[in-house]
């Protein structure tokens, strides 16, 4: 009896699964995948289901060749338009609109970008759902945890809506494997598109050498007790030796030391790399909430008060601008 | 031109409180804890507030929705230099599952009933860190977004805003009526000073109710449970840069 019992709800379970669909928003800039789509990828396959991918962007079909060679994709939906330049969220929408009225997936999700963020939240007002943004992990196919108040709680929400609109944390899934998968590529059918509302000008992106900070193995930062924009000089030659992509605390980037887009906390980037160096940065609740997932954690500041040293692994009480140069040096 | 600005101001547990998680573990204690607005609305309103001292726009109204009490919100706005404030009231009871989904909907309703021409809101509210209001409100209102502005400028019924994005920077211009969500560096808020804390009080504050402005609220998230992040072990204060280089070779981080 006990054994029918489960069997059967073993049935019930694979049915479920089975009637699960995701739609994946693969995020990208017109020739390569943004790696944070294959850390999606992962999140949908284990809510279960077929995992469709949403190519959408103005001559994109390499991108669309390469999302379908990753693990766990079935279906890659290709939508290619000049409209598309920019990844405008007033455009995106009816695309992704369209794309679940004709095949009714229950799940829609998207890295949690600043586009993913951007435009879930707009996709799930017209669906009439909630989002649910920034997830850290699937429960189970209606319930997610994701953190609140800048990373000191985490809260499991559970969604009664029919279509579910998420996005993912990327540091918090593993990133599906980028070869090996097969998936078919269809084009979907444009919907009409309103280019009166909002017009993509241009866009000024900070150049690096350096890893990128979301997906850094190694990472260094710096805070106000750097004094100067020119002192991070010292942070991006120990970087180089460690191959670390360089962050910095909301102080740095307020005093102009350094541009926002490296900003790692609450508000700017997460990240949870195998070894954090923060040197110089007290350890606000908002800067932590940027960090304390990473595997190993270094504290260099003079200040042994510092709120920093309760997180560290290793601190080191000492003067940034001698222990900096002196580990640059030894490594 | 006579734009009307709507400007969302939530109150929130303040930016340097820490937190704790209540002993049922449905949420976090905010009973005899310091609330302020949330950092990023009073970014919102102090923009407001200077693109109506640059003459582009004729009013700012700040709005909040929530149960009855606690108005200091709303007032704190008016004494940054709104014009008025509405207070949309909303059942006790609905105000446990008050998120952007619900909120958003208010927000559309009022812009449209003001006849606003731009809804100005923080980029996430530090309390639930969302990040969803803005793009939800825009979205019912079938409005252009700019969300996570930090450089706004307008003219002849658009508005050219500066983003920040992943990478560093974009710009995109959205034709007005528009929705646009502030980000850090938009701009440095205002102290509201004394007197003008004072003439606060006699700005007008209206109490509306869900009826009055025809939203009906729906449950959409449960919360299922909120329980305390996993805590690291303590760590060892290192006496040289040579122990330090030590240890990461010991833990294979180098």
């Amino acid at each position: 009896m006990i054994s029918l019992t489960r069997t059967s709800l073993r049935l019930c379970n694979s049915i479920n699964v089975r009637l699960q669909s995701t739609l994946v928003f693969a995020e990208h800039d017109n020739k390569k995948l943004n790696p944070i789509t294959l850390n999606a990828i992962t999140a949908a396959s284990q809510i279960g289901g077929d995992v469709t991918c949403l190519v959408a962007g103005s001559s994109c079909a390499e991108v669309a060749a390469e999302v379908a060679k990753a693990v766990g994709v079935s279906k890659v939906l290709l939508a290619d338009s000049a409209d598309l330049e920019g990844f405008l969220p007033e455009r995106l929408t009816p695309i992704i609109l369209a794309s679940q009225k004709q095949f009714n997936f229950t799940h829609v999700i998207a890295g949690a970008t600043a586009l993913g963020k951007s435009l879930m939240p707009r996709v799930a007002a017209k669906l009439d759902v909630a989002p649910v943004n920034d997830i850290i992990a699937v429960q189970s196919a209606d319930t997610f945890v994701r953190t609140i108040y800048a990373g000191n709680a985490l809260q499991t929400v559970k969604s009664s809506d029919p279509v579910k609109v998420i996005s993912v944390r990327g540091t918090s899934f593993e990133a599906s494997s980028a070869e090996g998968g097969s998936a078919a590529t269809e084009s979907l059918p444009l919907p009409q598109l309103d280019t009166t509302q909002s017009k993509f000008l241009g866009q000024q992106l900070s150049k690096s050498e350096r890893p990128e900070l979301s997906s850094a193995k190694n990472v260094v930062s710096g805070g106000r007790g750097l004094k100067s924009g020119e002192n991070f000089e010292l942070l991006y030659k120990l970087a180089d030796k460690l191959n670390a992509a360089v962050g910095a605390s909301r102080a740095a980037v307020d005093a102009g030391y350094v541009p926002n887009d490296m900003q790692v906390g609450q508000t700017g980037k997460i990240v949870a790399p195998e070894l954090y160096i923060a040197v110089g940065i007290s350890g606000a609740i908002q800067h932590l909430a940027g960090m304390k997932d990473s595997k190993t954690i270094v504290a260099i500041n003079k200040d042994p008060e510092a709120p920093i040293f309760q997180v560290a692994d290793f601190g080191l009480v000492a003067d940034l601008f001698k222990a900096v140069p002196e580990l640059t040096e030894k490594l | 031109m006579s734009m009307k600005i709507l400007v969302g101001c939530k109150r929130v547990i303040d930016y340097a409180v820490k937190i704790r998680v209540r002993p049922d573990k449905m949420g976090v204690v905010t009973e005899g804890v310091k609330h302020s607005m949330n950092p990023f609305d009073e970014i919102a309103v102090e923009e407001a507030i200077r693109m109506k001292e640059a003459k582009k726009a004729s009013e700012v109204i700040a709005v909040r929705c929530y149960s009855t009490i606690q108005q200091e919100t709303l007032r704190t706005a008016l004494a940054m230099g709104a014009d008025r404030a509405i207070h949309v009231e909303v059942p006790a009871k609905d105000c446990e599952n008050l998120g952007p989904a619900q909120v958003s909907k208010v927000l559309a309703a009022l812009a449209r009933r003001e006849g606003a021409s731009l809804v100005l809101l923080g980029k996430q509210a530090i309390d639930d860190d969302s990040n969803a209001t803005a793009q939800m409100t825009a979205a019912h209102l079938d409005w252009p977004q700019a969300t996570y502005a930090s450089k706004v400028s307008s003219c002849d019924g658009k508005l050219t805003v500066t983003r920040e994005v992943d990478g560093g920077l974009e710009t995109v211009e959205v034709s007005l009526p528009a929705v646009v969500s502030a980000d850090l560096r938009l701009n440095e808020p205002r102290y509201a000073t004394l007197p003008n804390i004072m003439k606060a009080k006699k700005k007008k504050l209206d109490k509306l109710s869900l009826g009055d402005v025809g939203v009906e609220l729906r449950q959409h998230l449960a919360v299922v449970a909120v329980s305390d992040p996993p805590t690291r072990q303590a760590g060892v204060t290192v006496d040289s840069v040579d122990s330090l280089i030590e240890a990461l070779r010991h833990a294979g981080r180098i």
